[in-house]
């Protein structure tokens, strides 16, 4: 391990301006701060979580410019001027989105650790897909790890999700 | 969790990228997809004193067909593959890998060329490539060169590339309209390793077999290619009898440890049925072409 | 049953915790931030087995953004080294003499930052002088044996504990009459809760009040009280231990951990709130593990039915004796091992063995090693079908206790309070298509595929405990409900009891409902803050809805006599002449003339009668008559590769009876989740350990958890047998899926490829074990 890596001199940083659920979030930060501790840590967003440390869990999940991935595994500094939306950013206009709706109906969440991350998949795997099949919905958060549910709510859920997308309701 | 302190530079070009490189020698690490490189460093088993992010340098970007060749820029993610109907039919060996790899999630930032580099002897691709006759193109201070496949692995994390060099991109050579392939992988479950992993290219002429491209992973220091196999098969024509024989060839070349996913016995048998059942899904896929 | 509008029992309705935790605004312990916070991690050792020489925290200390470092020196200081277990027995806080395990604490770094924590742990340095490992319990007790607990006084071996159950000599006897014994030699592998939380607290002890509060990640908080009071010395009523919302437990956050006592002494030393935050290598490779367990199991049979059950285990306990489990029994309730059988005879005998890996034992949702007892009767009952030539589900069905048998006194002692095994059985089949299936498997043999069809029917024990017999460290095992009704009628329902997950704010509002006729909308449930609620033992072992939900009957009963006597009083006339149909009363014969609950409740702060006092409250504890008994039967149908070895579920039915369920669709979630884990722990999961103690699974790319992709689909069944001493008929439901799988999935795997003389695979049955046992029988491809 490098001498450098201790010394006592401050230590650099850069100066980051990521789009956070819609809003320009600036910070002066250490290049080696994982995105999953900008957002919890530095900006205060605790809804995205951690889980395990490596890379292996996904509850750390957020959409980087849409797509899911597992933000204890990206540099704060690798979304610098980029779009990040955590659950904190699923409600829009004081309403719940389809999938936390669907979430809550169909019993796809018991202690609520891994469901930000999955309602996050979720919500890009409908984008791009939006009539899933249950295959194709287990595969797509085959990333992510639930001890409590058994994954099958879930299932239902972003089936449920999907319909109500679909109906444009 | 918490990686050790580190620099961090973002160059525009492959040749500020070098430049980078040659500066700081073996105390900076590319990072592309990243999604090997910062698991180490959260463990710590990595500390390098620069990261050189290329992400942003737009000549590392895309997928195409070339004259003769498939062109995969350094920073095609894992994701773009298993989306790609370019990587289907001919090219079936990477687009039969590509959703194998990993998880979802980390399909959409890990990249071929990252993973090759990584030269892990459980990566999927070095496998697929090695099948498909791939060659990289790595760019250094004295220029740039290519490396086949088969020179690039010399050992476990180790390739021969100079700590100077980036990979640019990845050489798929055209194998004709009358190929196929497949990857067959064992794995405990989605985002363990490879048990073992198999990934086998079939190029026809006419009733016989052209070219056969074997390589396996898991089961070696490096990913491995199974030459005694594809020697076999080589102008035979398809069928159970050859491909039998060469599942059989291709399990005795194959060079497992014994480990909590299994003994050398059993690593050693699900690389001969998977190559045998890669070998007929080859044919079959060559065949529709 | 309560009318539809206020949705009681047996409503599915949606949950109210849910609205915080779908907006991501769930308070887990790492949420919280207070003032001035410092942020600790701790060194852990990388060897098994070693004596400490020297520990240099120099380096460390003098880091800039590091605050202190606390190693096992310091705490001896204050006499915190080491902590008492909840089984008796001593555990070390930070390592002073030896480490013990590989991944023992040994100090820890507070700092400004956990990033600058994690810099300055690598600063500190220690010199160990590596001692030989002890890395199984029959080594462990095997003569010349390196003395893992030299510390001890009076201790001269590995040896933990002996302990016995049932009648030895009756058993002899059966056997000794037997015409068939079957034997059955298993182990049942090490594996570990992981909640996806991993275990933590924020410690604030104010240095002008010297009141501290511990937000930690607890299943008991009340007791972990206490048990620190008794630790550290801190006078118990300034110490306030909030559980806040905790992302699954399993089991995982009952015992106290090292780091909870270094964060609350290092805050207290410091005068500033200090967080832990553990990562998952920390808890996988320190924190309670589950099962461990070796286990000889002998059936003797005569005439087709079971006349005794013989039963050897051996424990791994790992260096510190720390099972979670009531005082008395050293194999917490194996004893239920007759399971669903009329089995006349029984006696079981254990020993528990010290070995240089992390102590637990009773965990991952094993009610106190049922999960351990319910695997090995259902792989001995198959087995026994097997050497018997009789049909699994028949053999099963000859030997069940009958309904008129209830309430049944085993052999071991324990007196099932009510089942219909039959039912149960009879429902799963017929669910499953168990003759059809039979045939497609013999048909799929002809073509050389091997299907399998796995079935297991558990009876388990949970709801600990009756006082006369159950109290873990001392604490008697009742629980608590207190409630209180507002002016407005709306209500808050105060447990002793604590939820990782489970629902409890919905579920125990529910039971409110049914018997107060609030709506569940309208009942607050509190749960985890020991400032604000009554004392309870805590949620694990499926005890909350047998014992708190009890108190909460009752409480709300009781309640709803003062409310007669309230309603009396508003209209007029005697107690006897109401009648109540929640959530009304109404004068007999007159049913216009009535009262709600509401008008009660306002009338006790407003309207009172002569005498009476104020206010619609009460608490109360509840000291359960017996324990419950829930069942059912579970079918799994395999398919195996015969190429590889791979297994696949193809069919999973469920069939439970938990008595009454309070709400249909969480009680359904819970056996998802078991049947979930039941699957990992046969497919997948395990911590072991290489000849130098090493410890592989300490992290999840070694531990395997499945994803969505592995985990198969389930149907659902139940059955309704009402525990008959419950205020409400219900018997707990969270760990029968993890009780009763496994064995199933097993069941499956061994049952494909019995035609050909297999009778048992090892878990994790992983697919190059299948495919060694299809060699050795001529099967493999």
């Amino acid at each position: 391990m490098s001498e450098t890596t201790l010394s006592a001199a401050p230590p650099a940083t850069r100066q980051i301006t990521v789009q956070v659920n819609g809003e320009a979030r600036s910070a002066e930060v250490e290049p080696r701060l994982l995105l999953v501790h900008f957002l919890r840590q530095t900006l205060g967003l605790t809804g995205t979580h951690v889980g395990c440390d490596t890379t292996s869990c996904g509850a750390c999940t957020v959409l980087l410019d849409g797509v899911p991935v597992k933000s204890c595994t990206v540099l704060a500094v690798q979304a610098d001027g980029r779009e990040v939306k955590t659950v904190e950013g699923l409600m829009s206009g004081g309403a719940l989105h389809p999938i936390q709706q669907a979430f809550h109906e169909q019993h796809g969440l018991q202690c609520g650790y891994c469901t930000p991350g999955m309602m996050l998949t979720s919500v890009a795997l409908l984008a791009e897909n939006p009539d899933p099949s249950e295959e194709e919905i287990r595969w797509a958060i085959s990333g992510q790890i639930c001890r409590c549910t058994g994954y099958q709510n879930i299932v239902k859920a972003v089936q449920q999700a999907g319909a109500a997308l679909r109906e444009g309701s | 969790m918490y990686p050790s302190r580190f620099d961090y530079v973002v160059p525009e070009s492959v040749s500020e990228a070098v430049s980078l490189l040659s500066e700081h020698g073996d105390e900076a690490k590319v990072l592309a997809g990243g999604q090997s490189l910062i698991p180490l460093l959260k463990l710590r088993f990595a500390s390098p004193s620069v990261l050189v992010d290329v992400n942003r340098i737009a000549e590392l970007e895309g997928m195409s067909q070339q004259d003769g060749y498939l062109r995969i820029g350094a920073l095609v993610r894992h994701k773009e593959c298993e989306r790609s109907d370019l990587l289907k039919g001919r090219y079936g060996v990477l687009g039969t890998a590509a959703p194998q790899i990993s998880d979802p999630l980390v399909r959409n930032l890990g990249t071929v060329c990252g993973s090759v580099a990584h030269a892990d002897p459980q990566g999927d691709w070095g496998s697929a490539l090695l099948a498909a006759g791939a060659r990289v193109v790595a760019q250094g201070p004295s220029g740039t060169r290519e490396i086949p496949l088969a020179e690039l692995f010399v050992g476990p994390f180790t390739t021969t590339l100079e700590p100077t060099e980036v990979i640019t991109e990845v050489r798929v050579p055209d194998p004709g309209a009358s190929a196929g392939g497949a990857y067959l992988k064992l794995e405990r479950k989605i985002g363990d390793f490879a048990t073992a992993a198999v990934a086998v290219q079939l190029e026809l002429n006419g009733g016989t077999i052209s070219r056969a491209g074997i390589a396996l992973t898991g089961v070696g220091a490096t990913n491995l290619r199974a030459e005694k196999a594809e020697a076999a098969l080589a102008g035979a024509a398809p069928g159970d009898e050859a491909f039998a024989e060469a599942a059989r060839l291709a399990a005795g070349e194959a060079e497992p440890i014994n480990d909590h996913r299994g003994t050398v016995e059993y690593k050693r048998n699900v690389v001969r049925v998977f190559v045998e059942r890669g070998l007929r899904a080859a044919a079959a896929s060559a065949a529709a072409a | 049953m309560a009318s539809t509008e206020v949705r009681g029992l047996g409503h599915s309705v949606e949950r109210k915790e849910d609205a915080r935790f779908i907006r991501g605004k769930g308070n887990y312990f790492d949420d919280i931030v207070l003032p001035g916070m410092l942020h600790m991690e701790l060194l852990r050792s990388p060897y098994a087995h070693a004596r400490i020489k020297s520990i240099d925290t120099s380096a460390a200390a003098a880091l800039p953004g590091v605050v202190a470092v606390v190693t096992g020196e310091l705490m001896a200081q204050h006499n915190l080294a080491w902590m008492p277990t909840l089984s008796g027995d001593t555990q070390a806080v930070l390592a002073t003499d030896k480490v013990r395990f590989q991944g023992q604490e040994v100090a820890a770094v507070v700092a400004e930052s956990p990033y600058i924590a994690k810099d300055a742990l690598e600063l500190i340095e220690v010199d160990y002088d590596p001692l030989p490992p002890v890395t199984g319990p029959q080594q462990a007790l095997a003569a010349g044996a390196p003395l893992i607990r030299d510390e001890k006084e009076g201790q001269t071996d590995n040896h933990v504990y002996h302990w016995e159950a049932g009648d030895k000599e009756a058993t002899d006897k059966a056997f000794a009459e037997a015409d068939k014994v079957v034997e059955l030699d298993t182990f049942y592998p090490r594996c570990h809760p992981s909640p996806l939380e991993c275990c933590g607290c924020v410690a604030d002890v104010n240095p002008a009040t010297g009141k501290a509060t511990i937000y930690m990640t607890s299943q008991a908080p009340h007791a972990h009280r206490t048990l620190f009071a008794l630790v550290a010395g801190l006078p118990e009523e300034k110490i306030r231990i909030i559980s806040p919302d905790i992302g699954g437990g399993f089991g995982n956050k009952v015992p106290i951990y090292p780091g909870y006592v270094v964060a609350t002494a290092a805050s207290l030393l410091i005068g500033r709130p200090v967080k832990w935050v553990e990562d998952r290598t920390g808890n996988l490779i320190s924190t309670g593990f589950a099962r461990d367990y070796h286990m000889h199991g002998e059936l003797a049979v005569k005439d087709g039915k079971f006349t005794g059950l013989r039963v050897k285990m051996l424990s791994d306990q790992g260096a510190f004796y720390a099972d979670a489990q009531p005082t008395k029994f050293r194999a917490g309730l194996f004893h239920i091992v007759t399971g669903s059988y009329d089995i006349p005879a029984a006696f079981v005998e254990t020993d528990g063995a010290y070995t240089n890996k992390a102590p637990g034992g009773v965990a991952y949702r094993c009610s106190f090693r049922v999960t351990e007892a319910s695997y090995l009767i259902e792989r001995l009952v198959q087995t026994a079908a097997y050497e018997l030539g009789v049909d699994p589900a028949e053999l099963r069905k000859a030997n069940f206790i009958k309904p008129d048998q209830f309430p049944y006194e085993s052999a071991t002692g324990f007196v099932y309070d009510s089942g219909d095994y039959d039912a149960a059985m009879d429902l799963c089949l017929e669910k499953l298509g168990y003759a059809e299936l039979r045939a497609e498997q013999a048909a799929a043999r002809e073509e050389g595929r091997l299907l399998g069809i796995g079935l297991a029917s558990f009876t388990e024990v949970v709801g600990a405990g009756p006082r006369h017999t159950y109290d873990i460290a001392g604490l008697k095992m009742f629980d608590s409900a207190e409630l209180r009704v507002h002016p407005t009628g709306k209500a808050i329902l105060k447990l002793g009891v604590r939820s990782q997950g489970q629902g409890h704010e919905t579920t125990f509002a529910q039971i409110v409902a049914e018997e107060l006729g609030i709506p569940y909308e309208d009942v607050e449930v509190q749960e985890g803050d020991t400032d604000n609620t009554p004392y309870g033992l805590g949620t694990y072992a499926s005890r909350s809805t047998p014992v708190a939900g009890a108190a909460t009957a009752v409480i709300s009963r009781q309640l709803r006599a003062k409310a007669q006597k309230l309603a009396a009083h508003l209209l007029e006339c005697s107690e006897d002449d109401l009648e109540w149909k929640a959530p009304r009363f109404t004068v007999k014969g007159a049913p216009d003339r009535g009262v709600s609950i509401q008008d009660c409740a306002f009338a006790a702060y407003t309207n009172l009668p002569d005498g009476m006092e104020a206010g619609l409250e009460g608490v109360h504890y509840y000291d359960p008559p017996n324990m419950t008994f829930p069942f059912g039967t579970y079918a799994v149908l395999v398919e195996i590769d015969r190429g590889t070895g791979q297994w696949k579920p193809l069919r999973v039915v469920a069939v439970d009876d938990c008595g009454v369920r309070i709400n249909p669709m969480i009680v359904e979630g819970q056996i998802h989740g078991g049947l979930t884990e039941g699957f990992a722990i046969a497919a997948m999961e395990l911590i072991t350990f290489d000849e130098d103690g090493n410890c592989i699974g300490s992290n999840f790319m070694d531990y395997l958890i499945p994803t969505a992709w592995e985990t198969p689909s389930f149907e659902l069944g139940e059955t309704v047998t009402p525990s008959p001493h419950h205020p409400i008929g219900a018997k707990g439901v969270g760990e029968s899926a993890t009780v009763g799988s496994p064995a199933a999935y097993v069941n499956a795997i061994v049952d494909a490829l019995a035609h050909a003389g297999v009778r048992n695979l090892e878990m994790p049955v992983t697919p190059d074990k299948v495919w060694a046992a299809l060699s050795e029988v001529g099967l493999a491809q």
